[in-house]
């Protein structure tokens, strides 16, 4: 029951925050913050009352909800938290509160449907999260595409319809792929079992020839990539991160491209684990020339939205990397990594959003020396910068040193090109420092530093990112509970080598 | 004729009634509101009527007609979407000069004949309940005497119809000519017995009867007429053509298929899948290149023919539900997008307003109105949350289970293509006018804003919730009797 409530609050505070936006532009802040707070309750609550159970290494579920939706057709609400789940809905959840506090004072037009839209989006988020029927996944996969859509469409910069419109199309296509993939699957198990359901572990049990398996895995593998972005699918991704509010940027970098880590973790992998296997030399070369490609794109930036924006494509490429290694070292560390960089991310859509916001440009030929205007944005900045560049002792370099460690001893060439992206990483945190914070300062005059507000956002991120980055023990007990779920049900996978 | 008998026939009779009294009335006593009244009260008492129907039920009245839980449910569908274009029309009416009165009349009749077609099983009948339609809908579509549009789309509907029956007749005459027959299930059991080898007769005449068929469902390549005649009719007129129409066409054809058992003469379902795929194609590449509202939906309204083709290869029990659930969500979402325009037009008397710059801003001036807009048009994309999510995922169903992959990709990129030409709708009402634009300022007549009000609630309800509309379509529309 409390998952459900999960996705019923900001569902419900979405409404309450778009009614009362008429009224008072201060009060859908607010309701959006309270809901997001009693969202964090709920968690915090299922996980202090399973404590236990999150730690355990066996697998199991902290909370589980199975109640029939449509029966005629086999649809339940069938939906399921585990470690894995609970970390990405924490991370949902906290840069939900920051995107709230990030447009406090960017966003004064038409407050009540952006805290509308905001909260849509993150019900979704937090449904795909935790959706353990196909469907049902499906259902919320969509849904929370709409409302991005608005905020992109609406509140974003010059060309945003033509990004939204972009982004809308790019995720839509590959997500009917997806869908046909999912009631493909569907009717093959109710040929084989005479039943009709959309279940995540009845499906799991599905037999599939080597070739079917294969199409249905491409098909949610392309849905997956569109979103993470894997590289021939990536184009959308610089356009809308770059036209979208700071808001929207924060959740699309954060928590939209999570959702497709996500779902190749939870589900192409472990529904079709042989088909995996022999495409995992595919992805994972995919993912290395996510890694190098991201970042030589980011380097060649002028525009500091779309730099931020394509280091997203090399830090996920850590992440497909990580999947499919397949070994328990790649996998915690793509999940760090997912952690990582919705935390290390989302801090510099906001620097970057703020920045404009002052400045009214992007565009770093015309910056330059800010750090002595404002020095609070510019120490915030390198911090972020490095952080993005995986200097040890932060959330990044623990994801991604674990990705590579565990590439290494199934693929080292992998793991040796991968590496490499280490080092084009730090070209381009460095010279966007540089170019942003020191050098000639142009003419302008003044420029406000980052309020109080911005700091206590800041502030929490990095400590959030150290702590990541010193003590990310409790991030792998909890994932190694939901890795251990995941390999259960691969492993039960009648094509999997070793199942009975 | 028995008393069981005209039990099941009650709604014809109710309806033919109502269509006696509201033509007296107009004759005795001429008053918009009365007749309005008149009108939707006696569909009401029709979609009462189907309750006593539906104990008698399944059972043949005369050879002609068969009232079984598939009729009825189509019956219901075809009753309550009358109701709702009626409940629209009537602010729009009161705001033009003509004199409305006949408007209902027409609508009535048109209604009549849509819901003898959904019950026939018979050549005759079809052709009976075709004509019928046909002939009221061409007065509709000309309602507007005054303008040249509706004129000139009323002659386009007048040949194109006119057509489109000589094709019917001419194939209905040629397999009566080989088999002796005009009965489907006796058709089909002839043809099924295999001592009629697949000769050119009875193959050209189902060729020409699917033809004509194609021509009234605007399939792809029988589409020139609709986009004209929708843009030409007046804005409920073109809601009533794509829904009732178009809708009682489908559902006799599905039941042609089912009880003929039509798929398993060789070409059949290549043929489907051919035209599903052009029409799915054809029209929502049109849809791009329109800037006129009333022809986008008329383009996106053959594209969804076409998703209903896919979702009519499905085999089996999933086919009725499938075509069923799809035919519900396109009825709710077309009538709703066209209520819009209708209810904006309703306060400018002069023209409709179809250009796709009148709405811009529309989302912001009239939240409601927008809001309803934006749901109606997410809808017809197929977005989660609303009707058209489940119907999209009924015809994918369909397409895969019958394994017919270019279908089931042709349904995709149309979908893609489709969600385009919705979103420029959706972007136009959601940025400001341009300075000086005309505002439409006009009030939103009560009874149009209510219905849409309605549609909407069924839109969310049905498309969150589809269990009660999934159980009832299973329960009854799935019933169709067997001779």
């Amino acid at each position: 029951m409390i998952l459900l409530w999960l996705i019923l609050t900001p569902l419900i505070g979405g409404l309450l925050a778009g009614f009362s936006g008429r009224r008072n532009s201060a009060l859908p802040r607010w309701l959006s913050l309270g809901c997001l707070a009693i969202d964090l309750v709920l968690v915090l609550v299922l996980y202090a009352a399973h404590y236990g159970a999150a730690v355990t290494l066996n697998g199991t579920w902290l909370a589980q909800i199975d109640w029939p939706w449509i029966p005629q057709l086999g649809i339940r609400l069938h939906l399921g938290m585990d470690g894995l789940s609970l970390l990405l809905i924490l991370l949902t959840i906290g840069l939900g509160v920051v995107s709230v506090v990030a447009s406090w004072s960017e966003i004064t037009e038409r407050v009540g449907f952006f805290h509308f839209n905001l909260m849509l989006t993150l019900a979704g988020v937090i449904g795909v999260f935790l959706a353990l029927d196909l469907f049902l996944f499906f259902f919320f996969w969509e849904l929370m595409l709409v409302p991005m859509y608005f905020l992109i469409a609406v509140w974003g910069h010059e060309r945003r319809i033509y990004a939204a419109i972009k982004f809308f199309l790019f995720t839509q296509g590959s997500g009917l792929l997806m869908f046909a993939a999912i009631v493909a699957l569907a009717l093959i198990n109710y040929r084989q079992t005479g039943t009709l359901t959309f279940d995540y572990f009845a499906l799991a049990k599905t037999q599939l020839g080597p070739t079917t398996q294969m199409w249905l895995m491409l098909g949610f593998f392309i849905a997956f990539a569109v979103k993470l972005p894997v590289v021939p699918f990536h184009t959308w991704l610089a356009d809308a991160h770059t036209e979208a509010p700071t808001a929207g940027s924060v959740i699309l970098a954060g928590l939209l491209l999570k959702t497709g880590a996500y779902g190749l973790l939870r589900f192409a992998v472990p529904l079709f684990p042989a088909a995996s296997a022999t495409f995992a030399p595919v992805a994972m070369t995919l993912g290395v020339i996510g890694i190098l490609y991201g970042a030589m794109l980011a380097f060649a930036q002028d525009d500091m939205k779309r730099l931020v924006a394509y280091t997203s494509i090399s830090h996920l490429g850590f992440v497909v990397l990580g999947i499919y290694a397949g070994n328990a070292l790649a996998l915690q560390g793509a999940i760090v990594q997912m952690l990582a960089h919705g935390l290390s991310t989302g801090a510099l859509f906001i620097l970057v959003g703020a920045l404009q916001e002052r400045l009214h440009t992007r565009d770093m030929r015309q910056l330059g020396g800010l750090w002595s205007t404002a020095p609070r944005i510019g120490a915030i900045g390198l911090f972020f910068a490095i952080a993005s560049l995986g200097l040890p002792g932060l959330g990044n370099f623990v994801g991604e040193f674990l990705v590579l460690l565990g590439t290494y001893r199934v693929a080292s060439g992998f793991a040796i090109a991968g590496t490499l992206g280490l080092v084009v990483s730090t070209i381009y945190a460095l010279s966007f420092v540089q170019r942003v914070f020191h050098g000639e300062r142009p003419a302008h005059t003044t420029l406000a530093d980052f309020s109080s507000r911005h700091m206590i956002v800041m502030a929490t991120m990095i400590v959030a990112l150290v702590w990541l980055g010193c003590y990310p023990q409790p991030v792998f007990d909890a994932a190694s509970s939901a890795l251990a779920n995941l390999q259960r049900v691969a492993s039960e996978h009648p094509s999997h080598p070793g199942a009975p | 004729m028995s008393g069981a008998d005209l039990t099941a026939i009650l709604p014809f009779i109710v309806l033919g009634g109502t269509v006696t009294i509201v033509m007296l009335a107009i004759a005795l006593y001429r008053n918009h509101r009365l007749t309005a009244l008149l009108s939707v009260l006696g569909l009401i008492l029709c979609l009462i009527a189907i309750w006593p129907a539906s104990a008698v039920a399944s059972r043949h009245v005369t050879p002609l007609f068969v009232i079984d839980g598939y009729a009825l449910f189509y019956m219901g569908l075809i009753f309550a979407a009358g109701i709702a274009v009626l409940l629209l029309s009537y602010g729009y009416l009161a705001a033009r000069r003509e004199r409305p009165e006949e408007f209902y009349l027409l609508v009535l009749v048109a209604t009549l004949g849509a819901a003898a077609l959904v019950a026939s099983d018979h050549f005759a009948s079809f052709f009976l309940g075709l004509e019928t339609l046909s002939i009221s809908l061409l007065g509709l579509i000309a309602y507007p005497r005054d303008h040249g549009k509706p004129l000139e789309a009323g002659v386009k509907y007048l040949i194109l119809a006119g057509l489109s029956s000589a094709f019917l007749l001419f194939g209905m005459a040629l397999v009566y000519a080989r088999l002796g027959s005009m009965e489907f299930a006796r058709i089909a059991t002839l043809l099924s017995a295999n001592d009629v080898p697949p000769d050119l007769y009875w193959l050209t005449g189902l060729a020409l009867i699917f033809t004509g068929i194609g021509f009234k469902l605007s399939l792809v390549p029988f589409h020139m007429w609709a986009p004209d005649v929708y843009e030409g009719a007046p804005a409920p007129v073109a809601a009533f053509v794509a829904v009732v129409s178009k809708g009682a066409m489908f559902a006799l054809l599905l039941r042609y298929f089912v009880t003929a058992s039509a798929d398993s003469f060789g070409p059949a379902p290549l043929m489907i899948e051919i035209v599903a795929v052009a029409s799915i194609l054809v029209g929502n590449l049109l849809a791009l290149l329109q800037n006129n509202l009333k022809r986008i939906l008329a383009y996106s309204s053959i594209a969804h023919l076409g998703y209903l083709l896919v979702a009519f290869l499905a085999g089996g029990a999933l086919r009725i539900e499938a075509v069923t659930y799809y035919l519900v969500a396109y009825a709710v979402m077309t009538i709703g997008a066209f209520g819009i325009i209708t209810v904006l037009s309703a306060s400018n008397a002069a023209a409709e307003v179809e250009d796709l710059d009148a709405y811009r801003g529309l989302i912001w001036r009239r939240p409601w109105l927008g809001g309803v807009f934006a749901a109606m048009l997410l809808s017809l994309a197929g977005i989660p949350l609303t009707m058209g999510f489940i119907g999209k995922f009924y015809a994918i169903a369909g397409g895969v289970s019958a394994a017919m992959w270019p279908a089931v990709i042709a349904l995709i990129v149309g979908s893609v293509i489709g969600l385009f030409y919705y979103l420029r709708v959706i972007v136009a009402i959601c940025t400001p006018a341009p300075e000086g634009a005309t505002a439409y300022a006009g009030a939103v007549p009560m009874v149009g804003g209510a219905t849409l009000v309605a549609l909407t609630l069924m839109l969310f309800g049905l498309g969150v919730y589809p269990t009660p509309l999934v159980h009832l379509i299973q329960s009854t529309a799935a019933q169709i009797a067997f001779r």
